[in-house]
């Protein structure tokens, strides 16, 4: 539990701006604190929360709100899928607590951390620490940025801590061959598709190129292991 | 109800419903064949990049490789991977974006 906490402690300067933001975005789009708040709780999602925000603030209808919320949240079936054979022996209960609290950050870590070589009674623990210190950091932020407003100055691109952050997660998973392909063509393709306007789907479209790409690097890689044997 | 209101419920429940997705079967999960543990493997750094890339080359809604995000990425992303640590990271890449957007 202390090294989920120690874990994500530097990353919560990433969510303290960020929730600020998602706050304060609602209430200046014209929707009221209750909405602010509900959005943190239900979705727990920062992008997601801002860009619902900006759909319902500008007259765009539910059906547009909830779409472009979902896409922009696919990601989480990935990393519900990635998770989910780490977690296997874990009771449903504890899996659906999991499954809430599942957020970028929590999960980049603990995939890192739960390479097999764990404690596996650990895993729960550690997972949940950071789970809980995120959830608290953004519930708290996001109300006293609906509250207040976003204070933060606009000189500071305190915004550019959130990309630092899954930067900091994208390096230490660089460590092998299929992964800087994987990582390679997701970026790439994630770039190609925004320029061609896949605006929200760009992520996802990235992600699954790369996933595609780092699992036939890794086939071609056994496969030539098992022609030369050492 | 309000549409903002309904709109806020889908879409949280829809979100939930995602995040959930294969950690409420995960007991199924056990013995995974190799080829499904094969793409399960690139997950982080295919994602992770998808979210990174774009942010550090397009931070304002177009290609752009000549700004100072892309410059200060590519810095933290060396002292992450010689440090492996994540607040100087956060320091070095915030303190050069703002060094070099206030010079230029």
């Amino acid at each position: 539990m202390r090294d989920g906490i120690t874990d994500v402690a530097p990353m919560l300067v990433g969510i303290i701006p960020f929730g600020l933001v998602a706050g304060a975005a609602p209430i200046a789009a014209g929707l009221d604190l209750g909405h602010a708040v509900a959005m943190s709780l239900l979705l727990f999602a920062g992008a997601s929360q801002l860009a619902m925000a900006d759909v319902l603030g500008s007259g765009g209808g539910v059906a547009v709100a909830v779409v472009t919320a979902l896409t922009i949240n696919l990601r989480m079936l990935l990393y519900s899928a990635s998770l989910a054979p780490t977690l296997s022996s874990e009771r449903l209960g504890a899996r659906l607590r999991v499954s809430y609290l599942l957020v970028d950050q929590a999960y980049a870590l603990s995939v890192i951390r739960w390479d097999g070589n764990d404690d596996r009674r650990q895993r729960l623990p550690y997972f949940f620490a950071i789970g809980i210190l995120l959830w608290s950091s953004w519930q708290i932020t996001t109300v006293i940025g609906a509250l207040v407003g976003s204070s933060v100055p606009d000189d500071v691109p305190l915004d550019f801590a959130v990309p630092l952050v899954f930067l900091v997660l994208l390096v230490p998973v660089l460590q092998r061959w299929p992964s800087l392909v994987a990582a390679a063509v997701g970026g790439t393709t994630a770039v190609l598709a925004a320029e061609l306007g896949a605006a929200r789907l760009s992520i996802l479209i990235g992600g699954v190129a790369g996933i595609v790409a780092g699992a036939l690097a890794e086939g071609h890689q056994e496969r030539r292991r098992e022609v030369t044997p050492r | 109800m309000s549409g903002t209101w309904v709109a806020i419920l889908l879409a949280g429940a829809g979100t939930y419903a995602m995040r959930a997705s294969f950690l409420a079967f995960a007991n199924r999960f056990v013995d995974l064949p190799p080829l499904a543990q094969r793409v399960l493997r690139q997950i982080p750094p295919a994602v992770l990049a998808a979210l990174v890339v774009p942010a550090l080359v397009r931070p304002s809604g177009q290609l752009d490789l000549w700004q100072p995000r892309l410059l200060a990425g590519v810095l933290a992303a060396l002292v992450s991977w010689r440090t492996r640590n994540v607040g100087l990271t956060l320091v070095v890449g915030m303190v050069v974006l703002v060094v070099v957007e206030q010079l230029t």
